[in-house]
């Protein structure tokens, strides 16, 4: 069997206050040092929102794994990521007959949530799992032909500085980007679980 | 006059010959200067005993040079390194002074001259060190703020010495002086004892004090009260040269103040400087005297290189040598201690070592006033003089040793740090009126440091009364630039009200500092085209935003919705900038056809491609502002099946 070449990844990141991220700015600087990875700063492109649909499209056709990577505010994306997906996915391109241009693109979403994982089922207080939070993001990438993974999740995100749980964090997130730019996480496995972190060591495939 | 004229055509000549070779040899312009001095002086003889009166003259560089070191000090930074002055400087001194009497002594020299050898070995060459730690950058270096320390002390510590040394003459020279050298120093501005005009001459000794207290305290007084608005009074007149003027005479005015009364004329204008260094006319004094200063040094490395009596050192090359080589290693060995004991880092400990190994100027002055006074036998004071002066022509030499094998071998880690804490970096902003003010306000609102200039005084008096750093003088100034800190900022923003020379500045500074970024105020398209091709960063049509908000507030009050208004200016915008850009191309290709006729073609073409703009803008701008928030086809739900 030859080798099948590296999937070529997308990280959209949405933060509008990246000088006082935690999280997310650090997530975001162990990507940018991974190979073959783009990172693209959306609030940083775009500080007035005015979307380039063109160069954003171009970039969907230029990669095969997308992901959204930013804080979850009020159980979704932060704004500009709404606007991203009214702007560019538009109908021709992204769905439709003729949409066909995300097709077989794998979609996920890497977020850090404020609650404790806890609090993130029917009994917590917030009564949906985040998986279940995040439907409109899944139904999106089914309309748009794209095969949709749990979300990669940092739970109680305002402390976790604090209890020094930012560090195995990273880590997973470098061995989750390089799995799935070598082919290596098991996809049709990681697509029914409730997230990625957990089992993400029985995901990754020895090559 | 012709003599003079041909005098200063060889100086002149020697240095613009040297000093740009010896630059690009990596040898620094100090060296630059003494092998200068050495062709024009020993090798070739066009120079020869006139050197001694020049070098007089020319020791008033290092008054300047003072002068604007205490300009870059506030008061608050001398008080905090009172300590380093007193503790790191005085022991230098005292150190030095003791190892090297010692020494003499060894040799069988008689104690009190001895201690005048040691005590003129006790020095090292502020001009020299100053000179070399700017250029090389390194004097915001810890290493090169104790090497300050250090050099300020001994220059301070020069004026008891000088009232010492008379007390040391010996019994069998009294009487017999005068010689080749003692005439040398008799004109000299530091050895005020001899000047003919004196303040305090014959004065008892409470009275003397009383004089020289009364001096400082009118230096300062006058400084922090009386320039403000005499600075402005001259400001408000707009002629450059009176500011120059009056910049000189300030400086030589308190040097001579300082030399009636006895003190060191270079301290005098040290303080004047420190208490301007608040003033908002810091940097125009600055950018004024540094030419004279850059002059005056210049003059005076030339004159130590062409002071150099190679008969003395051909007859007796071995012991010059020894001894040169034995002094630089002694006051090395006291700075490298003392970099220690005051716990600086390896790398700023060799910059103090190797940089202040040498003797000093001020060794000259101690050396000819010794010899008037029958201190030191003429033979011996020579010899010496010879001493000092190769120690300086080697100091160029140690600052390479330490660039080659002192800064190389040091891990990078300390510098990245500092790179990180300085990586904020400054902006300078020329032109504060309309424009340049609101640009500043955003920055500082924004917490980022910046330098404001502006050549109207009125401005700038009341910036300053509202707390912005901000500096009066002419901004397209070269040496204003550089002295507001240039080389150090992060950015430019050029906002003054005047088309020719923002361009100018364009030029200038891309030329010279490549990696700074370049902001500047356009007033229309041809001048927008005309920055971007001097190598501007980023240029902004003076009036294009402000004609858009008015036009969008227009459309608003007409009725339109304003997010429509929005979108419309926003696709505008595009619009216009890529038109602006095509045009750009266009009009690069013909920048030469500067004659009237193509001036009009180009013109009526404007004309015309504002009227198939405003047609174009009709049709694209209604098809993009609507892109993107176009819904999808009428039953286009068929498609999605099922």
């Amino acid at each position: 069997m030859t080798r099948k070449a590296a999937q070529r990844i997308l990280i959209l990141l949405a933060h509008p206050s990246l000088d006082r991220s935690e999280v997310n700015g650090p997530l975001a600087q162990a990507a940018a040092e991974i190979e073959g990875i783009t990172l693209v700063d959306l609030y940083a492109e775009y500080p007035d929102f005015q979307i380039d649909i063109d160069r954003e499209q171009q970039r969907l056709l230029e990669h095969d794994v997308i992901i959204f990577q930013h804080p979850l505010y009020w159980y979704s994306t932060p704004a500009i990521l709404k606007e991203w997906q009214d702007l560019v996915l538009e109908h021709g391109f992204a769905y439709g007959s003729e949409g066909t241009a995300l097709h077989g693109k794998l979609f996920l979403n890497a977020l850090s949530a404020g609650g404790a994982e806890a609090a993130y089922r029917a009994e917590g207080y917030n009564h949906f799992t985040i998986r279940e939070l995040l439907q409109p993001m899944e139904q999106m990438a089914s309309l748009c032909g794209m095969r949709y993974l749990p979300p990669f999740a940092l739970f109680g995100a305002r402390t976790a500085v604090d209890e020094g749980r930012i560090g195995h964090h990273i880590d997973a997130w470098i061995e989750l980007l390089k799995a799935l730019r070598d082919r290596k996480l098991d996809i049709e496995t990681a697509q029914n679980l409730a997230g990625l972190n957990s089992d993400l060591n029985r995901l990754i495939k020895e090559a | 006059m012709g003599g003079l004229l041909f005098q200063a055509f060889i100086y002149l000549c020697a240095a613009v010959i040297a000093v740009p070779i010896a630059k690009r040899l990596g040898l620094g312009s100090v060296l630059g200067y003494l092998l200068a001095g050495i062709f024009i002086g020993p090798v070739i003889g066009l120079v020869g005993s006139e050197t001694q009166t020049i070098q007089h003259f020319a020791e008033f560089g290092v008054v300047m040079m003072l002068f604007l070191v205490g300009l870059e000090l506030q008061p608050r930074m001398l008080w905090e390194m009172r300590n380093r002055l007193i503790g790191l400087g005085g022991l230098q001194v005292a150190l030095t002074t003791a190892l090297i009497t010692a020494a003499a002594l060894m040799v069988g020299l008689y104690w009190s001259v001895a201690l005048t050898v040691g005590l003129i070995f006790s020095l090292s060459s502020t001009a020299i060190v100053l000179q070399t730690l700017n250029e090389k950058g390194l004097s915001k270096t810890e290493g090169g703020r104790a090497g300050f320390s250090v050099l300020l002390f001994q220059d301070i510590a020069v004026i008891p010495m000088l009232a010492l040394i008379p007390l040391l003459a010996l019994p069998e020279l009294v009487g017999g002086g005068g010689d080749s050298l003692a005439t040398a120093g008799e004109s000299h501005g530091d050895a005020g004892h001899h000047h003919e005009m004196s303040l305090v001459a014959g004065l008892p000794g409470w009275a003397h004090a009383l004089v020289v207290l009364g001096a400082i305290a009118s230096v300062l007084l006058g400084g922090h009260f009386l320039s403000r608005p005499m600075f402005r009074f001259i400001a408000e007149s707009r002629l450059r040269e009176i500011f120059t003027a009056s910049a000189l005479m300030l400086v030589i005015g308190i040097a001579l103040l300082m030399t009636l009364v006895d003190l060191s004329p270079a301290l005098g204008t040290f303080l004047a400087g420190v208490v301007l260094a608040n003033s908002e006319f810091r940097h125009e004094l600055e950018s004024d005297i540094e030419p004279f200063k850059g002059l005056l040094l210049g003059l005076f490395f030339i004159t130590v290189g062409a002071g150099i009596d190679f008969n003395i050192l051909f007859n007796d090359t071995l012991t010059i040598l020894s001894l040169t080589v034995g002094v630089i290693a002694i006051k090395g060995l006291v700075l490298y201690g003392l970099a220690r004991a005051f716990r600086l880092t390896t790398t700023d400990g060799w910059l103090l070592t190797l940089g202040l190994a040498q003797a000093g100027e001020f060794g000259f002055v101690l050396l000819s006033f010794s010899l008037q006074n029958q201190v030191l036998p003429a033979e011996l004071a020579s010899t010496l003089s010879l001493v000092v002066a190769l120690s300086m022509l080697l100091t160029p030499v140690l600052f390479i040793l330490y660039d080659k094998l002192i800064l190389n071998r040091q891990p990078e880690s300390d510098e990245r740090q500092a790179d990180t804490i300085d990586e904020t970096g400054s902006v300078i902003i020329a032109g504060n009126g309309r424009f340049g003010q609101i640009v500043n306000r955003l920055l500082v609102a924004s917490g980022v440091q910046t330098t404001v200039l502006d050549h109207q005084a009125d401005i700038i008096n009341m910036l300053s009364k509202v707390g912005v750093k901000s500096y009066y003088g002419d901004a397209s100034r070269p040496e204003l630039l550089h002295a507001a800190g240039i080389e150090s900022a992060k950015a430019v923003v050029i906002a003054i009200d005047d088309r020719s020379r923002t361009l100018e500045m364009v030029e200038h500074i891309r030329r010279h500092y490549p990696k700074v970024k370049i902001l500047a105020r356009a007033f229309d398209v041809n001048h927008l085209y005309l920055l971007n091709k001097a190598g501007v960063d980023i240029a902004v049509r003076e009036l294009f935003d402000s004609s858009l908000e008015l036009g969008k507030a227009t459309l608003r009050a007409v009725g339109v919705h304003p997010f429509k208004v929005e979108k419309m200016s926003t696709a505008f915008r595009k619009h216009d900038e890529n038109g602006m850009n095509t045009l750009y191309e266009l009009w690069d290709e013909n920048t030469e056809m500067a004659s009237n006729k193509a001036y009009l073609a180009r013109a009526r073409e404007l004309g015309e491609t504002l009227k198939e703009m405003m047609e174009t803008d009709r049709m694209q701008l209604h098809d993009r502002s609507e892109r993107g928030w176009t819904p999808p086809p009428k039953h286009y739900t068929k498609d999605m099946g099922e």
